[in-house]
């Protein structure tokens, strides 16, 4: 990796009142794949939480490149029961413009609470990859999700690479066989 | 009464009035109802009528008592940072019991409680018409920049802050937004009134329609037509306004909710 980075951590120990995890390091560049992977609460969700601010950065430092913009898919997607957002609009919302893949094409004009847990979570991912934000990241985005929406995942992932990162939160690492990247385990 | 006097020129200032909180409350509605805070008008409107009747125990006007405890209350609701309807639901039994105990102890507070309670439509003024074109105004300018981020604010939670942006600061300008209609809205129609205009279009709405857009189109469709045969009614067969609204909300609520959107 040659560019400057886009989001360094370096010997960050995150937490709340106490420690949850850490110390982390890593880089993270333009085009740069990285999987953070480790068991559930392990506290990989908080070391993100520290770039968000929904933790914080009890030592070490997070060190964002200036005028970044960050797409953050959050575990555990909103579902409503009753919202009539409909698939296209969320797209809009985060002006996710780049042309959707086939795999949501035909699920664009309906309701967003009438989708499978899947196909809501590939459109929450799409909203975040398909927009123009230098980082994105993902936490559990495989979660309810058939091998057929993970391997249309995956396809996402290798589809929409370009000059942005994408830091890719999961405790399932063998999402990682089919999609190249750099892999951190936490909490080991 | 006839039908003629609907176009008495005595009504249309309270008619215009009816009309733009019409408009107004039900689009709000939909964005109270996303968060989940669809008891925000009740806890509200109670609270701005306990606001009103203590104004009247102190010497002061009640329609800035009722303003000033809205917006004290949405100050204080948006400082707890917690969306839903908890917060709400202590708001209502905290004014609901303080207008009646404040009412209780002044012959003039028990007359505005009962208004405020019921409505009084048709003895609104320039000035509440000009209050709710203000209203009107701030939606249209604000509106489009409002529904993006509280949209975005739901689905993706953590995106606004991860972008700089603070999001206490949305929910704090949204909640003194819906709390100054519901002031405005309940000095002219009263606390239940208000309530329907929330609660009912949206209600009905996200479930038969298509879209987000289509869903603000009919709950301003659904609520204007309503008021206005609610108005009409209210005159020619002589009944109070604020229980006629009512009324023919849940009605057309009825006839509406077996319509499911298609997709």
């Amino acid at each position: 990796m040659s560019a400057e980075p886009i989001l360094s951590y370096r010997e960050v120990v995150a937490g709340y009142a106490k420690p949850v995890v850490g110390p982390v390091s890593f880089d993270l560049g333009p085009g740069d794949v990285l999987g953070l992977v480790g068991p559930n609460g392990c506290g990989k969700s908080t070391l993100i939480g520290a770039l968000t601010g929904t933790s914080k950065v009890l030592s070490g430092e997070v060190v964002r490149k200036p005028g970044t913009t960050i797409a953050y898919q959050r575990q555990r997607p909103v579902r409503e029961t009753d919202v009539p957002l409909r698939a296209d609009e969320l797209l809009r919302l985060t002006a996710a413009t780049a042309e959707p893949p086939p795999s949501l094409r035909p699920l664009l004009k309906t309701r967003v609470d009438r989708l499978s847990g899947g196909q809501f979570q590939l459109l929450t991912v799409w909203a975040c990859l398909g927009g123009d934000a230098r980082l994105v990241i993902l936490d559990e985005p495989t979660n309810n999700m058939d091998p057929d929406a993970v391997a249309a995942l995956a396809e996402l992932l290798l589809s929409s690479r370009g000059d942005r990162a994408v830091l890719v939160v999961t405790h399932d690492a063998r999402f990682f066989t089919e999609v190249p990247a750099r892999v951190l385990e936490v909490g080991r | 009464m006839t039908f003629a006097q609907v176009f008495d020129p005595l009504f249309r200032v309270p008619l215009a009035n009816g009309f733009l909180l019409a408009l107004v409350l039900p689009l709000l509605g939909a964005y109270v109802r996303l968060r989940n805070e669809w008891l925000a008008a009740l806890g509200l409107a109670q609270v701005t009528a306990a606001g009103g009747v203590m104004a009247i125990l102190v010497g002061v006007h009640p329609l800035a008592g009722s303003l000033g405890a809205a917006v004290l209350a949405a100050a204080i609701k948006g400082r707890t940072e917690r969306s839903g309807n908890d917060v709400y639901a202590v708001l209502l039994f905290f004014g609901w019991s303080a207008a009646l105990l404040g009412a209780a102890n002044s012959t003039r507070g028990e007359e505005l409680s009962h208004s405020l309670l019921e409505g009084q439509l048709y003895f609104t003024t320039w000035a509440n018409l000009g209050a709710a074109l203000a209203l009107v105004t701030v939606v249209a300018t604000a509106g489009t920049w409002l529904s993006k981020r509280l949209l975005l604010e739901h689905f993706f939670p953590e995106s606004l802050a991860a972008n700089g942006a603070s999001p206490w600061k949305l929910h704090l300008a949204f909640d003194l937004l819906v709390a100054f209609s519901v002031a405005l809205a309940t000095e002219s129609i009263g606390v239940m009134a208000t309530f329907a205009l929330v609660f009912l279009p949206p209600w009905v709405s996200f479930r038969i329609a298509a879209s987000w857009t289509r869903a603000l189109v009919h709950c301003a469709g659904f609520s204007l037509t309503a008021y206005l045969v609610a108005f009409v009614l209210a005159i020619v067969l002589d009944q109070p306004f604020g229980p006629m609204l009512v009324g023919t909300l849940v009605a057309g609520s009825l006839v509406l909710l077996p319509f499911r959107a298609r997709r």
